[in-house]
Parts: structure tokens; C-alpha cells; sequence
């Protein structure tokens, strides 16, 4: 009798691991299992929401407590920031202007306009051993699978899973991730992976005699397709020449509050088609470890 | 329904945010509570369970599903597997015993994760084992009160 029990144990074990092991496999390799886990994932969103209350709820005490002095404070000096900000956006609009003005003389392409989309951080804690964060927009709102994510100062991450009303978005310090970036000084060409610490990137395959300084701005470079052109990325922070190694070896401070932001951009493109209509598995810049063969031919400036 | 309360809140205790020092600490609670039902009621919690509810761990992480579920149903088996065992060891040996069901379930979860993203598997990562031991006996307290109660009514 225990004898048998055991044995058709180890026997259900053995098909539920198969089971697992395939999930995994479609679930990594293809977009299929995407509807599955939405409409799971109905079911389980109430739970994030209850997950976020004690932080809410801390919050509101919070706020409570704040002075009428502090907020006053505070008021200023976003009164101030705000004019500053407006002053500087006239002289943007007169700068696009003339831009478009210039790429249409040329006959460039000219830019995408991109749509926006405010989205609130939902304060759970996802697994800790990748950089995941979960947002309040999903399916409902429009979201969808590579979507590039911003916070007010630079480039975030990319919406990797689309629930009908949250999404979870892999941030650019996640160790499988990487940004095609390029040095605003001198457009030199890289690629920015994720370390897994959250204030660190790793510019990689960059020749030993590559022009980049510390302190240069890395801009998103637009290659791929994913991310949207000219967003800052990261500033470097710190350059080894090694003259034993091929490759400089160089690190780079996102410029996105990776860990802090409560808030955060959803960028449509102008033509802003789903990603789950492509290939499954086409993932052209982002998630896949890029082929190094493509990263050697990067030229220099341009 | 005391099962499925307590997996709510083991869930809820895996999701709720925690200052950044203690995510290190934070124990698999749902792999604990896991336990505890396949060894209490073994015929009705068992690897199939375990199963789905690590499934549902992967969707509430937004993680790769079957990461959780494959690890659930290894932590559902081994505690099927010695579960006349455990159940008659004394509560220090069954706090051990746990530690090493939470070691092969994180080792088995790493060695995937690795697969798919390159993951840092150093002391760090086996903290909540450690801290899984340390809570078990609470857990066991805790779940042996509400299974009273809700048995009384």
C-alpha cells in the first residue's frame, strides 16, 4: 500500500515537472502563454491592490502630519520650478519647429510623435532577483509588450508582461536587459546591460581605443526599434583600460530613479502597433543577449 | 477555507513592500505554508496543489511562469515523501528539516533562473532559508490555532 502510494507520488511529480518545464519553455520562448497569464491574473490583481494598502495607508497618516509650512515650502519651489520649466518649453517649441523646419529641408525622416501616458508605480515587491516593477496601466489602457517606460529624467525600462490592468516592467538594471545607447558628445555607439544593482549599467564591447570620457550623457540610440530616439540613459561614471582585454570596461548611473520613481511614462509611438502581432521571439533589442558579431562592427563617430 | 486564507495571506506577505535591507530576510511564505498543509492534510494538499499555487507565485511575481510552480511541486513531494516522518519528528527537527526542503526548493529555482538570466546565487540568496527555519515554528503555532477554531465552528 505505501509501497504503491510512493510510487504514483514520484509518478504525478514526474508529469507535473514535464508540465513546468513546458510552461517555462512556451512561456520564454513565445508570446502564447500571454492571455493565460492575463487571464489569471484577474484573479490575483485584488491581491496586489491589498498588498499596497499598509504603504497607502502609511501615506495618508503621513500626510496628515505634514505642516501647512512645509507644504507652503514645497508649493514654492515647485511654483518656481514650474516657471523655469515653462520658459524653457517655449524655447523648445521654437527649437522643434525649426527642427522639422530642417528635416523636412533635408528630406530626413522626420520624428515620430509619440503619445503619453502617466502611470502610477504599484508598491509590491516582486520577485527580488530580477528588476521588475509593477504599473496601474495593463491590456484595458492600451499597454503592450516592449513599450518603452520613462520616469521624468530618462529611460526606465520596458513593459515586459501586460496583465488587463497592471503591467510589469523590466527596468534597464535587470541583468537580461540592455539599451542600445549612444554618447551624446559624439554619437559613438553602445550598449548599455543591466547589472542587477540598481544604480549601475555596463557599457560593453567598446574598443580599447573608443572615445568616451566619464561624465559623457548616454542618449537612447533608437537602433532596434524599442526605444525611442535621444532619451537619456545613463551618464558614465567610470572607464578601465585594461590594456590586457579587448574591451574597455566601463560603468554607467542610470539617470532614471530606478528605486525612488512612484511615477512613471508609458511612450506610444506615432505608429504605435503591438508587439504581440510580431514574431514571437523577434526581440530585437532589449531582451535577448545582443549577437556580439553586430556590437564589433560598431563604428566610431559617425 | 482555512487553506485558501492562509495561502492569501502568504501570498500578501511575499508581495507587501518591505524596507530595503529586509527583502533579503523575507522567508518563502507561501513554500512554508505549503508545507505545513501537505504535512497537516496530506490527502487534500499534495504536489498538485503545490502545483498551482506556485503557478499563481509566478503570476503575482510577473515572473516566468513554471519557475515557482516546478519548485512548489519539488517542496509538495518531498514533504508527501516524509511526511510520517517529519509529522512525529519534535518541532527543532522539523524546523531542519524545512531549512533543507527550502535549500533544494531555491536551489532548484536558482538553477532555472540561470537559464534564463544570468542570477547571483551567493549567500544572499540562501538567507531566507535560514529565516524560513527561524519562523517555522510560528508558522506551525499559528496555522495549529486557526485550524482548531475553524474545526470547532
Amino acid at each position: 500500500m505505501a509501497r504503491e502510494t510512493s510510487t504514483t507520488g514520484l509518478f504525478r511529480f514526474a508529469l507535473l515537472v514535464c508540465l513546468s518545464v513546458v510552461v517555462m519553455i512556451v512561456d520564454f520562448r513565445s508570446h502564447y502563454l500571454q492571455y493565460a497569464r492575463s487571464a489569471l491574473a484577474t484573479v490575483i490583481t485584488p491581491l496586489h491592490v491589498v498588498a499596497t494598502l499598509p504603504q497607502e495607508i502609511a501615506e495618508r497618516i503621513n500626510i496628515w502630519f505634514v505642516s501647512s509650512e512645509g507644504l507652503r515650502g514645497e508649493h514654492q519651489t515647485l511654483k518656481a520650478e514650474y516657471a523655469q520649466l515653462k520658459a524653457k518649453l517655449q524655447k523648445m517649441q521654437a527649437l522643434e519647429r525649426e527642427n522639422q523646419n530642417l528635416r523636412y529641408l533635408l528630406d530626413a525622416a522626420e520624428k515620430v510623435p509619440e503619445r503619453v501616458l502617466m502611470a502610477e508605480l504599484i508598491q509590491v515587491s516582486l520577485d527580488p532577483y530580477t528588476h521588475k516593477i509593477l504599473v496601474d496601466k495593463g491590456l484595458n489602457d492600451g499597454a503592450h509588450v516592449g513599450q518603452p517606460v520613462f520616469d521624468p529624467s530618462g529611460v526606465m525600462g520596458q513593459i515586459t508582461q501586460v496583465m488587463p490592468f497592471t503591467g510589469a516592467v523590466t527596468l534597464i538594471t535587470d541583468p537580461s536587459h540592455a539599451v542600445p545607447v549612444q554618447v551624446q558628445r559624439n554619437g559613438l555607439r553602445a550598449i548599455a546591460f543591466g547589472t542587477g544593482s540598481a544604480g549601475r549599467l555596463r557599457i560593453s564591447y567598446l574598443s580599447n581605443n573608443a572615445d568616451i570620457r566619464v561624465g559623457d550623457l548616454l542618449l537612447s540610440s533608437g537602433l532596434g526599434g524599442r526605444f525611442p530616439r535621444g532619451y537619456p540613459v545613463a551618464t558614465v561614471n567610470s572607464v578601465k583600460n585594461d590594456p590586457g582585454e579587448a574591451f574597455l570596461k566601463i560603468d554607467a548611473v542610470p539617470m532614471a530613479e530606478i528605486d525612488r520613481a512612484s511615477q512613471v511614462l508609458l511612450v506610444w509611438r506615432g505608429s504605435g502597433k503591438s508587439t504581440l502581432t510580431q514574431n514571437p521571439g523577434d526581440d530585437v533589442d532589449g531582451m535577448e543577449e545582443p549577437h556580439i558579431g553586430i556590437l564589433n562592427q560598431v563604428p566610431g563617430p559617425e | 477555507m482555512a487553506v485558501i486564507l492562509s495561502f492569501v495571506i502568504a501570498f500578501l506577505l511575499t508581495l507587501v513592500p518591505v524596507p530595503e535591507w529586509a527583502t533579503m530576510y523575507r522567508p518563502d511564505w507561501v513554500a512554508l505554508v505549503l508545507i505545513y498543509w501537505c504535512l497537516e492534510i496530506p490527502d487534500r494538499i499534495g504536489l498538485g496543489v503545490g502545483w498551482i499555487i506556485g503557478l499563481m507565485v509566478d503570476i503575482i511575481q510577473a515572473n516566468l511562469l513554471g519557475l515557482n510552480a516546478l519548485g512548489m511541486t519539488l517542496v509538495g513531494y518531498l514533504a508527501n515523501r516524509f511526511q510520517y516522518r517529519l509529522h512525529m519528528f519534535p518541532w527543532w527537527q522539523q524546523a531542519i528539516s524545512v531549512f533543507f526542503i527550502l535549500v533544494l526548493y531555491r536551489a532548484l529555482v536558482g538553477w532555472l533562473r540561470g537559464f534564463v538570466s544570468p542570477v547571483d546565487l551567493s549567500y544572499g540568496y540562501w538567507v531566507p532559508c535560514l529565516t524560513g527555519m527561524v519562523v517555522w515554528p510560528l508558522i506551525v503555532i499559528i496555522l495549529r490555532d486557526v485550524r482548531r477554531t475553524s474545526k470547532a465552528r
